[in-house]
This record gives C-alpha cells, sequence and structure tokens, in this order.
C-alpha cells in the first residue's frame, strides 16, 4: 500500500478511463462534456503508457504519449469548430436535440 | 517513501474527484475548470514519476491551450445557463443504468487484467532504447524523438497543420451586408471604369447616376 508501484499507476488510469466512459454515457447536457469526457479518456491512456515506460525503462512509450497528445490536441479544435458550426445552424447543442439523424 | 506514496495518493485522490466533477458539475464552465485541476495533477504525477518532460508539455498543451480552447468556446456560445438535468426527464434516465453498467464492466476489466498480470524478467532487456540515468529525461527523449521516431515526428505536424486548417475553413464565414476593403478590386480598377468623357451640349447638361 505504502510501496508505490506500477499496479498504482494502471488503477489510477483505470479509473479516470471509467469516468470517462460513465461521462459519455450519462451526459443530457450538451457535447462539449462529452468532448472534454473523451479527453480524460485520453488522458487515462497516457498515464498507462507513461507508468509503463517509467517501470520497464523505454522511452518508447513517452514519444507515444508525445503524439497522443498532439492527435488529442487536433481532435479537440476540430470538434469544437464542429461544434460552433452545429450551434450556428440550429441554435442548440443539447444532446437530446441532435436527433437528425433518427439515432 | 512515505513522502512518495502521500504525493501519489493525494494528487490521483484530487485527479479522481475532478474528474467525476467534469461529468457531474452542473455549469459547464466549472466542468472545465474541474478538467483544468484534472490535467494539473496528472502533470504533477507525471513529473514525480520521472517523465518530467512530458510533465511539463502536458502542462503547456493542456492547461494552456486545449483547456482555454474549451472555455472559449463554451463562453461564446453561451452554453453556461443551460442548466444541467441530470437526472431529469424519463428520456435520459433509460440510459444511466447502461452507462453505469458498461463502465463498471469496463473497470473491473481492466482491473483484472491489471491484478492477474505477472513480469517476466526477460522483458526488461528486451529494448535497447533504455532511459540512461546520467542524462535528463528530455535528453534522452529528444535523442530518440528526432532518430527512430523522425517520420512519426513529421506526420503528427502535418495532423497539426491539416487540424489548423480543417478548423479554420469550417468556422470561418462569409458575412454579407458587411463592407470590406478589397485589395484586389481597387488594384485592377482601370481608367475607363471609372472615368467617362462626354461631350457637353450647351444648355442642355449632363445625366449622371443613370
Amino acid at each position: 500500500m505504502i510501496d508505490i508501484g506500477l499496479g498504482h499507476y494502471l488503477t489510477l488510469g483505470a479509473v479516470i478511463f471509467s469516468i470517462g466512459v460513465i461521462g459519455i454515457f450519462l451526459n443530457r447536457k450538451n457535447i462539449i462534456v462529452i468532448l472534454m469526457s473523451i479527453e480524460l479518456i485520453l488522458l487515462a491512456v497516457n498515464i498507462n503508457l507513461v507508468a509503463f515506460s517509467i517501470y520497464l525503462g523505454d522511452l518508447s512509450g513517452q514519444v507515444f504519449t508525445l503524439f497522443i497528445l498532439t492527435v488529442a490536441a487536433a481532435e479537440a479544435a476540430i470538434g469544437l469548430a464542429i461544434i460552433v458550426v452545429y450551434f450556428r445552424n440550429s441554435g442548440t447543442i443539447r444532446v437530446e436535440e441532435i436527433d437528425k439523424l433518427k439515432g | 517513501m512515505i513522502a512518495h506514496a502521500i504525493f501519489f495518493y493525494t494528487f490521483s485522490l484530487i485527479a479522481v474527484v475532478s474528474a467525476i466533477m467534469v461529468t457531474a458539475s452542473k455549469n459547464t464552465v466549472h466542468s472545465v475548470f474541474f478538467l483544468i485541476l484534472d490535467f494539473i495533477s496528472i502533470s504533477c504525477l507525471f513529473i514525480m514519476i520521472g517523465a518530467e518532460f512530458l510533465g511539463m508539455i502536458m502542462l503547456i498543451v493542456y492547461v494552456g491551450a486545449v483547456a482555454v480552447l474549451f472555455l472559449f468556446v463554451v463562453m461564446m456560445l453561451n452554453v453556461a445557463q443551460q442548466k444541467n438535468q441530470w437526472f431529469a426527464g424519463q428520456q435520459s434516465s433509460k440510459h444511466i443504468p447502461v452507462g453505469l453498467i458498461i463502465s463498471t464492466l469496463i473497470f473491473v476489466e481492466v482491473i483484472i487484467v491489471i491484478g492477474g498480470w505477472k513480469y517476466k524478467p526477460e522483458i526488461f532487456d528486451i529494448n535497447n532504447s533504455f532511459a540512461q540515468t546520467s542524462i535528463s529525461n528530455t535528453h534522452s527523449l529528444g535523442q530518440i524523438l528526432y532518430t527512430d521516431y523522425i517520420h512519426v515526428f513529421q506526420i503528427s505536424g502535418m495532423i497539426l497543420l491539416v487540424a489548423m486548417v480543417g478548423a479554420i475553413v469550417l468556422t470561418f464565414r462569409q458575412r454579407s451586408g458587411v463592407k470590406r476593403q478589397s485589395y484586389i478590386k481597387q488594384i485592377s480598377r482601370e481608367r475607363a471604369d471609372g472615368v467617362e468623357v462626354l461631350e457637353v451640349q450647351s444648355n442642355k447638361g449632363v445625366k449622371i447616376d443613370d
């Protein structure tokens, strides 16, 4: 319990990942919170990669964390741009009112 | 070792609580702030575990850029006063057990995998890109990022470029009714477009603006 090892970090990553998944499912408010939940999920993946990279002594994990960071930033920018355009066209970003595709 | 444990538990508790608050808080602006707090505590964990460069990059990229972008969009779209109706409404209540079941399943699976997982001792010798202790984390990361991963690095630069262009193209709009200076129109104006020479006859005058 006192001795912090790889398992502690992996458990933290699992907890944050699950919270992100819960946030995607339970959200009824607006899409921005769903995007934030996706950011949380990517953060959990980053925690796992960095923990493995440190404990195995292999730097490739940190390099891939860097690339995940890049893709997450690009995804946030594009997603927010799409949300802005959708809000301009339809006037709402509430999740239950976005049902044009009847999904 | 005690201090390490105390710091780990403090930061991870802050991270988990703020992650819960991101999804549960009533106000969207508050959830963005909790997201920032989450990123800060996770980057503290990264710095603590020995990945200083990633911790700092995390602060710069996420807190400095992504979270501020979220904040701008939240304020621009004026959704802050759309209050949360988490458990209100009959339609939303049927999603809650499904979400809870799925996320609990994922959590249990991951915990089972972590708990039943053992190292093979040989796995430590496989890789040659070991983190050397004599040089700093940033130095060693740069040494393999610009040699082994140079193509991936450049592709990620291209991804950022495409994302930038895409975001600009998506949100750009040409407003009608706004007068703008157009350099091309001004420069390409010829004498024949603007000036006309008329023979004005006596006592007749000139009819303009027809």
